[in-house]
């Protein structure tokens, strides 16, 4: 048991040294992060809706975004000297692999979402007074369940041609709902609501996170298993 | 060593491998050639635990950690150093110290000095040998080996001939998947030609190289 | 050009209950327009209902083979389950894809609208996008092995997704009431509409596998013909 956590852990930290040491993909996240943002003030009839109206849509459109885009370099990174042989040459569990894998793609959306948050206060004008530990706690809930499963489509659409596109197009069925609940906490307790009125939407993300993690975690050594 | 027996890789219709078997001792080294989609890769994986055969059986007695595999792709991260990609292998072996292995492996093959440089900015010479010393790391007693002289200039070549003939001496084995029968002549002990996913023929080497190339020629046009 | 006498069988076979389902098809149209009685306030467009229904659960049949066949091939690595997860979701998109363009064509003339959120109509938009990224993923792949293993990673996961999204969805509904379209107003279907029903489910049960069976038969030559190929 320590062992696989042990191996996991030295998976994570190597993810994240070769992150820190080019640092462009975090960057470019937050960036893209940023942009979405700013689009999304412009992309509206202002007069119409209000920026508060949108407030919890924003916010969980640009978190899940980014946080797909962001999770191709995990398995990119692994391709390009065939390392990720490497990986799968030791004598270690493969859902150790994996769990090592997650845990930086989790450190490193949780970042682009830190960052993101207080733009989006700064942005949108919004109060979050009394609201920002439920909205942290949601958004941990929600990220933990859908980067679970973006890294096992991470691992495959690597070898593909179009990467880029392929990533999307399979996670963003699974987006549907976390970003639901999300967005349904999020406007609550925007809204003043008491934190009794959304627990039931919290369980429902946490029970999805909790399916989907051990569910991915039990299907990576088959899937790596050639 | 390393067992192969009557393995065979297949998906569907379509075979890659059909009853192939080859038993490796200690100070063995093993010659592999073929031509190209002959299936010496897919040999190779399924020899490293890389692959799972659709019938036969791979013997590890001295299970996964005895094994290493040089493939002609570094299986290095360019960004870090090549400390640190040692240190990572080490971490992942359960190697202890891993970070004193490390240096002392690259210092091993002659890289002590560029240890702390990012692995990108090596030559394709040093990054070959930073494979080496990842590949032995963990103290394998069967070193797998696809094409290691490909693309290396001639010193390279000769550094590497070196370093595995020292490794062979120690008790080492070696499975080499080789294009070029010459390179690695001096040091096999066998040799094999893999035709069309099923050995051609094999056993240990004859004294002529151009006896074998000879029975190969044969082999592939008769 | 060789053919396995499995696949030809199957194919032949398959296009035999497709045949026989066709025939069903016929008679559920019959069925519906002249044995069952008008709805009360919807009319005669409310009949779309005999169609829609079984095309929903057709298409969420299909992905359940999918999901079933790509589990079972994970654990035994059989090649003709992935051959099976492979023809399920082919029809399976084809059915979803006919369900959601047939769907908006009966329903503008009546509400004057292309398209609701319907519980149905949404459902089978879901099952049509997890379709289309399974076979997206699997035209993407080269290797038979990485294709088979990868695809069916995607179908369990698939599979596992949609009682949540099913769960999700319907409670996004509840707080935001949209109209409930095509079914009979009446809390519970009366025997000859639930009759009518339950036979066209039957029916499209039956083309479902038949055309399953023959896509698979047909997958089968075209597989063995290309691992000659490619030796």
């Amino acid at each position: 048991m320590g062992e696989f956590f042990r191996v996991a852990l030295a998976v994570a930290a190597k993810d994240l040294r070769v992150e820190h040491r080019s640092k462009t993909a975090l960057v470019s996240a937050i960036a893209f992060a940023a942009l979405v943002l700013v689009i999304f003030n412009f992309a509206r009839d202002a007069a119409a809706v209000s920026r508060e109206a949108l407030a919890p849509s924003v916010l969980w459109i640009t978190f899940s975004f980014s946080g797909v885009i962001a999770l191709n370099r995990s398995f990119a990174l692994e391709r390009e000297n065939a390392a990720l042989d490497g990986l799968l040459l030791a004598p270690v569990s493969r859902s150790a692999l994996f769990l090592g894998k997650y845990l930086a793609n989790l450190a490193f959306v949780f970042t682009v979402e830190a960052v993101a948050l207080p733009l989006f206060v700064l942005f949108f004008g919004v109060d979050l007074t009394g609201s920002l530990g439920g909205i942290v706690l949601t958004a941990v809930l929600a990220t933990t369940g859908f980067v679970a499963v973006g890294t096992v489509f991470a691992a495959m659409t690597v070898r593909t041609r179009f990467a880029e596109l392929m990533l999307p197009l399979l996670v963003l069925p699974f987006l549907l709902p976390p970003v639901i609940g999300a967005v349904q906490v999020t406007a609550r307790l925007l809204a003043g609501r008491p934190l009794s009125e959304i627990a039931g939407w919290l369980r429902i993300l946490g029970f999805y996170d909790l399916v989907f993690v051990t569910l991915c975690l039990l299907l990576f050594p088959p899937l790596m298993d050639e | 060593m390393l067992f192969a027996d009557r393995l065979e890789r297949r998906f569907g219709a379509a075979r890659a491998l059909r009853g192939v078997s080859l038993s490796v001792h200690a100070g063995e080294c093993h010659l592999i050639l073929g031509p190209n989609g002959a299936g010496k890769s897919t040999l190779l994986r399924l020899l490293a635990g890389l692959a799972r055969p659709t019938a036969g059986s791979v013997t590890r007695p001295g299970g996964r950690r005895s094994i290493g595999l040089l493939s002609h792709q570094s299986q290095l991260y360019g960004d870090l150093t090549a400390v640190e990609n040692l240190t990572f292998t080490a971490r992942l072996y359960g190697v202890s110290d891993p970070g004193g292995q490390a240096r002392a492996r690259l210092a091993a093959v002659g890289l002590a000095e560029r240890a702390d440089e990012p692995v990108r900015g090596l030559s394709r010479g040093m990054v070959q040998r930073v494979a080496i010393a990842r590949a032995l790391l963990h103290g394998p007693n069967v070193l797998l080996l696809d094409e290691p002289f490909t693309g290396l200039d001639p010193q390279s070549s000769e550094l590497t001939l070196g370093l595995l003939a020292a490794e062979q001496a120690a008790g080492q084995a070696l499975v080499l998947v080789t294009h070029d029968a010459q390179e690695a002549w001096e040091l096999a002990t066998h040799a094999h030609l893999l035709v069309r996913g099923s050995w051609a023929f094999g056993g240990p080497r004859e004294a002529s190289l151009d006896g074998f190339l000879r029975r190969c020629r044969e082999a592939l046009h008769g | 050009m060789t053919e396995t006498p499995a696949g030809r069988r199957a194919t032949r076979r398959g296009l035999g209950i497709v045949a026989l389902g066709l025939l069903g098809l016929a008679g559920v149209y019959v069925l519906a327009l002249r044995y069952t009685p008008m709805e009360r306030f919807q009319g005669l467009p409310q009949k779309i209902f005999y169609v829609h229904v079984p095309a929903a659960w057709s298409a969420m049949l299909a992905f359940s083979l999918v999901g079933i066949a790509s589990a079972l091939y994970l654990w035994l690595r059989d090649p003709r389950l992935d051959l099976f997860a492979e023809s399920a979701a082919e029809v399976g998109l084809i059915f979803s894809m006919v369900m959601l363009t047939t769907g908006p064509l009966w329903g503008r003339p009546v509400w004057n609208t292309w398209w609701t959120w319907d519980a149905r109509l949404t459902f089978t938009l879901i099952l049509f996008f997890l379709f289309l990224g399974y076979r997206a993923l699997r035209g993407a792949l080269q290797d038979p092995g990485e294709r088979a293993r990868f695809s069916a990673v995607v179908g369990i996961l698939g599979l596992v997704l949609v009682p949540f999204v099913h769960l999700t969805v319907y409670l996004f509904r509840t707080l935001h009431p949209q109209p409930i379209v095509l079914k009979p107003s009446s809390p519970s279907l009366p025997g000859e509409m639930l009759r009518t029903l339950l036979v066209s489910v039957g029916v499209y049960t039956v083309l479902l596998l038949g055309f399953v069976m023959t896509r698979y038969g047909l997958g089968a030559q075209a597989r063995l013909e290309g691992g000659e190929d490619a030796r």
